[in-house]
């Protein structure tokens, strides 16, 4: 068997899991945003404010950001195996990916707080 | 008479510095029609240092597969009408180490056939008096898997085999993984599933069905494969 350490899951299987199930929380997200900013044609500080004060929206937010997380990182890591041979060169790559992750999933939560 | 001009790979790693691309001209009567395969054949009579494999020339010991105007498939069942072109573009099988002309090293591939131990594994504690007994519709499940004759067309034209040959199965290990993990008289499909289970062995496929596009036999490796996985999720869930 295969045995490769940067996994996100315990296995291929947990992986390919989990790479469908953030891209369905990831494609109903964005499907709901666009939705939202087409019904809203009057679109104030107000209005979009008033979304992410919902609790709702706060959690769904965050679930989408999750989402974001492990399909960025599974995902990336997917990519890099397949196109970047060199060792070193990967693991910074993906260092730097998997730091930006962290980073966009820090600040939205942070943002979401202040909301 | 018509020409067929015949853009042949040739590298001998013995003189050639890098691999380069021979021509050759082939005449023909208007009106007739040969396999690739034969015309590499009279080739060679032109220039006997042209390297290829072949044996059975009629498609069913898998030895001549080659890449032929951008396409994998087994030289002597592809007939240069089919082609429909006057230019005929021939190299070996993609992503493979060449070691010379058109004949590859097939190393990796036969590497991952064997991984997924390709034979019967039964350590049922009282085995059948004669034989292992299969009902008909047990039998049929293994239709669409066993004819593979392992011509590495399909392994070869799949970009996930190309990036990482030495860890994920390739379509053709993984069809000869489902032909075992479907036979009803294979014991063993737990240690089988457990050994695919990681990122690279199965999961590397993403459905781009390459391998269903070129296999000389019509096998659908792909179709297998998403057996496979469907396996491994329900035994996961
Ligand atoms: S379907 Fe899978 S195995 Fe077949 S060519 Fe595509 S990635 Fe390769
Ligand atoms: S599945 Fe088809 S293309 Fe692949 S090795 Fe077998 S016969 Fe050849």
């Amino acid at each position: 068997m295969v045995k490769v350490a940067s996994t996100f899951g315990r296995s291929g299987t947990h992986d390919y899991v989990l790479l469908r199930a953030s891209a369905v929380i990831l494609a109903t997200y964005l499907l709901f945003l666009v939705s939202f900013l087409v019904a809203t044609p009057n679109l104030t500080f107000e209005v979009w404010t008033g979304l992410f004060g919902n609790l709702w929206m706060k959690v769904y937010t965050l679930l989408a950001l999750t989402g974001l997380l492990v399909h960025g990182w599974i995902g990336i890591w997917q990519v890099l195996t397949d196109y970047v041979k060199n060792s070193l060169g990967r693991g910074v790559l993906q260092f730097i990916v998997s730091v930006a992750l962290i980073v966009y999933w820090l600040v939205g939560l942070f943002v979401l707080w202040g909301v | 008479m018509k020409k067929i001009t015949f853009s042949v790979y040739r590298y001998n790693p013995d003189v050639d510095a890098k691999p380069r691309m021979q021509d050759y001209t082939l005449e023909m009567e208007e009106n007739q029609d040969m396999m690739v395969l034969e015309a590499l054949i009279k080739l060679k009579e032109q220039d006997p240092s042209l390297a290829f494999r072949r044996s059975c020339r009629e498609g069913v010991c898998g030895s001549d597969g080659f890449n032929m105007n951008g396409k994998n498939g087994l030289g002597c069942i592809t007939s240069v009408s089919s082609l429909k072109s006057n230019k005929i573009v021939v190299r070996p099988l993609p992503g493979l180490p060449v070691i010379r002309d058109l004949i590859v090293d097939m190393e990796q591939f036969y590497h991952q056939y064997e991984r997924v131990k390709p034979y019967l594994i039964n350590d049922s504690k009282t085995p059948p008096a004669r034989e292992h007994l299969q009902s008909p519709e047990e039998r049929a499940k293994l239709d669409g898997l066993y004819e593979c004759i392992l011509c590495a067309c399909c392994s070869t034209s799949c970009p996930s085999f190309w990036w990482n040959p030495d860890k994920f199965v390739g379509p053709a290990g993984l069809l000869h993984a489902y032909r075992f993990l479907a036979d009803s008289r294979d014991t063993a499909t737990e240690q089988r599933l457990d050994e695919l289970d990681d990122a690279f062995s199965v999961f590397r496929c993403h459905g781009i069905m390459n391998c269903v596009n070129v296999c000389p036999k019509g096998l659908n490796p792909t179709k297998a494969i998403g057996h496979i996985k469907s396996m491994l999720l329900s035994r996961a869930v």
